[in-house]
């Protein structure tokens, strides 16, 4: 299985790489760490007659701290994340997110910037884009620009990303102090898809929810916030009525594809499920 | 229409130059233009992780990487394993706890490993098993290939 002949470039600069998308038009793919454009070539899903290799750009990677945010360069592979210190400590909900993601091969390779960018909606940093409120830098020939993940993933192999922009940098404002979180994925074996996942940041006052987010990986044509969930709990205690109620506003929200990983009615119980004990996590890990 | 390139890197610590189209995949141009059959093919489609090769410090499948991403590269594959005719820890190891059947598995398996040690000098049973969770054995069960990772692990911290 070999992709359909394409020639290669690979830039040294954002700047130069924008140029080049810019002069090779819709012809051009952006290759990152080729781990969902590369399978789909070999199987002659994707022809694209140029590739525009990001991996040789030093300023696309990296994880950093700037102010009350933390800003992620979008080559930086999921094995970095998983091995971030800083994440470990700030971001935790990132990196056990990153675990359920593929196996260690994939994960040198798999950068972040292609699994929020690629549009599909069983891949799994689009959920925890969402629970974590983070915003996108899209850079283009006119510039700059700061997208908000909410609202960024518009349908199936479809986001606010335009042909000529790339998705250069991350960025996570700090959760609170004392946020709990969780990422709960049910799958058959290493190196699959979700057959339903859920991801939660939670902050409790007291003995009530004070704020809570809650994404839905592979429920949907593409990632699925839970808003009604969401507003459901806001000034609630957690305990088992209202756990069932979240799951059960949030499996109200699903219209999953039914495939060989289950047919809709499953995959929509087992979304239920994940948001339960995601819940029922982050609500052990948080302190408030 | 695609242009060929000219590639450098350097495989098992030589440098070596290959001419591709950019199409080609990094398993074919070390199979069939530089003789290293090491690395095998077994499912194409980036599973099972029989062409696993070490690319620059990673373990990737080199069936999912084009050869022309590895410009200035250096590639380490169970061909450069073995120094001056003795057999590395993890192959020793493979031999004595039987960690092998048919053994197609077994180069990648252990490319594998040699950077999961390397990383991580003293795994534990559940590091080793999700560290090798990217290979496919269709043979051992996979109980051999723990303990044979398990004593290379404490032979090459011996070694120090
Ligand atoms: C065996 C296997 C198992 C997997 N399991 C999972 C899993 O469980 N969960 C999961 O989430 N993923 C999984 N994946 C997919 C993997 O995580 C991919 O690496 C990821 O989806 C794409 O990231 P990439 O860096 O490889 O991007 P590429 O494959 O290089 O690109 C993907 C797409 O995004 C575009 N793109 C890439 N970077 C940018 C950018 N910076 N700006 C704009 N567009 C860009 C490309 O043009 C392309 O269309 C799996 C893959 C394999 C092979
Ligand atoms: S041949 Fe590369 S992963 Fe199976
Ligand atoms: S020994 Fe046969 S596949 Fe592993």
């Amino acid at each position: 299985m070999i992709p359909a002949g394409f020639d290669y470039h690979a830039p040294r600069s954002v700047a130069d790489a924008v140029k080049l998308l810019g002069e090779l038009g819709p012809e051009a793919k952006l290759l990152a760490g080729g781990h969902s454009l590369l399978p789909m070539m070999k199987l002659r899903f994707a022809e694209p007659g140029h590739l525009v290799d990001l991996g040789r750009i030093a300023e696309l990677r990296g994880i950093s701290e700037a102010g009350k945010e933390i800003r992620i360069g979008a080559m930086t592979t999921e094995h970095e994340l998983l091995r971030s210190k800083l994440l470990a400590e700030k971001v935790p909900l990132l990196v056990e997110g990153a675990g359920w993601i593929a196996d260690p091969q994939v994960r040198y390779k798999g950068t972040i910037g292609g699994d929020i960018s690629h549009g599909d909606p069983a891949n799994d940093q689009p959920a925890l884009m969402l629970a974590l409120e983070a915003s996108f830098v899209l850079t283009g020939p006119k510039g700059e620009r700061v997208v908000k993940a909410d609202g960024y993933f518009l349908g199936l192999y479809s986001t606010q990303l335009a042909e000529d922009e790339i998705l250069t940098q991350i960025r996570i404002p700090l959760p609170a102090p004392g946020s709990g979180w969780s990422y709960q994925k049910l799958k058959r074996k290493t190196g699959d898809f979700a057959t339903a996942a859920t991801a939660v940041m939670l902050q409790m006052k007291g003995k009530s929810v004070a704020s809570v987010a809650i994404a839905l990986t592979n429920a949907g044509p593409t990632v699925l916030k839970a808003r009604d969930a969401e507003a459901y709990l806001k000034g609630k205690a957690i305990d088992d009525a209202s756990l069932n109620e979240a799951a059960r506003l949030a499996m109200k929200i699903c219209q999953p594809t039914p495939d060989q990983r289950g047919d809709a009615e499953y995959k929509v119980a087992m979304c239920g499920e994940m948001t339960r004990r995601a819940l029922q996590a982050a609500h052990a890990r948080a302190k408030g | 229409m695609a242009t060929a390139k000219k590639v450098s890197f350097k495989l098992n610590g030589k440098p070596v130059e290959v001419t591709v189209e950019p199409r080609e995949l990094l398993i074919h141009s070390l199979r069939e233009r530089l003789a290293h059959t090491g690395p095998h093919i077994g499912c194409e489609t980036s599973h099972c992780g029989a062409c696993t090769v070490d690319l620059n410090e990673m373990s990737v499948k080199a069936c999912t990487v084009l050869t022309v991403q590895c410009e200035g590269a250096e590639i380490t594959t169970i061909e450069g394993l073995e120094q001056g005719g003795a057999l590395h820890a993890l192959q020793q190891a493979f031999h004595e706890e039987h960690g092998l059947q048919c053994g197609y598995c077994t180069p990648g398996m252990i490319t594998r490993a040699y950077r999961l040690l390397k990383e991580n000098p003293n795994p534990s049973e559940q590091d080793i098993r999700s560290g090798i969770s990217g290979n496919l054995c269709r043979c051992t069960g996979y109980q051999n290939i723990v303990k044979a990772v398990q004593s290379a692990a404490k032979k090459l911290a011996a070694a120090g």
